[in-house]
């Protein structure tokens, strides 16, 4: 038997490695993968919740799936404006994108 | 230990190696196929939670749209950064810590859990049957159902709209 907290931990350690990636790579296409590995974390405990404590009903599932397709919308409009960055001002380096820094 | 708990070791191993990898390593198209291994092996661990049709949600939407959507815009971008120069900014060192406490903080939270050593529920069958028509229920989750649609189709509107090529003289 594989104890709930297992889940917790690897889930604790996949949302870290990901922060790790959002906060030192220097590339936006590799500041968006990081953010990919955030939400699967957060989803491996969603549904780790759901197996353990409440899987009489359906609302974990459905959680997980809401945020599927929040992170299928994310990755669509992040991708597209990174393209059009690197279309106008042809980099993709996120500290060179300070248009709007102050 | 037990078989399941063999196989969990097996794929939390795989996926955080993988992750690792994915935030570490200077080549970008690498790093790309670093997140289709993570993300199978978080399919792997659906499985494990007897969840396979969202295994089958995760290998469909994220290993095959979603990393391959990743890869082909790398490919589209890929003259404005080479492999060469540094691929981690100069903070590197204080958002490596910055990760550890946040780390260290769930851990915490979850050592004070008290369910965290509890096993499964037994019979967790979920119908699929029984999942789709709570998605359209009126009393079920209709209303979270319907926003997702109308975000993702005004996402990728967005999206087109965004990507577009720019008017000339723009």
């Amino acid at each position: 038997m594989v104890p709930l907290s297992w889940f917790l931990i690897l889930g604790a350690a996949l949302f870290a490695v990901g922060l790790f990636g959002v906060l030192a790579r220097r590339n936006a296409i590799a500041i968006l993968m990081g953010i990919e590995l955030m939400l699967n974390a957060v989803n491996l405990n969603l549904l780790a919740f759901w197996r353990y404590l409440w899987s009489d009903s359906l609302t974990g599932v459905v959680f997980v799936i809401v945020v599927l397709a929040v992170a299928a919308a994310e990755v669509a409009v992040g991708l597209a404006l990174i393209i059009s960055i690197y279309r106008r001002r042809s980099t993709i380096v996120a500290e060179e994108i300070n248009l709007l820094k102050w | 230990m037990t078989g399941p708990q063999i196989i969990f070791l097996a794929a939390a191993a795989v996926t955080l190696i993988a992750a690792i990898m994915v935030v570490t390593v200077p080549r970008l198209v690498h790093a790309g196929l670093w997140l289709i291994l993570s993300l199978a092996g978080i399919a792997v661990l659906f499985i494990m939670l007897d969840n396979g049709f969202l295994a089958v949600v995760q290998v469909a939407i994220y290993i095959d749209a979603i990393a391959i959507l990743i890869i082909l815009a790398m490919m589209l971008t890929r003259a404005a950064m080479s492999d060469t120069e540094p691929q981690i900014n100069r903070m590197w060192l204080a958002s490596a810590f910055a990760s550890l406490i946040i780390m260290a903080g769930l851990l915490w939270i979850v050592s004070q859990a008290p369910a965290a050593s509890r096993g499964p529920l037994v019979d967790a069958e979920v119908g699929l049957d029984a999942l789709g028509r709570a998605l359209v229920d009126v009393d079920g989750f209709i209303l979270p159902f319907e926003i997702a649609s109308v975000l993702l189709v005004a996402a990728l509107v967005g999206a087109i709209l965004v990507a577009m090529t720019p008017a000339r003289g723009d």
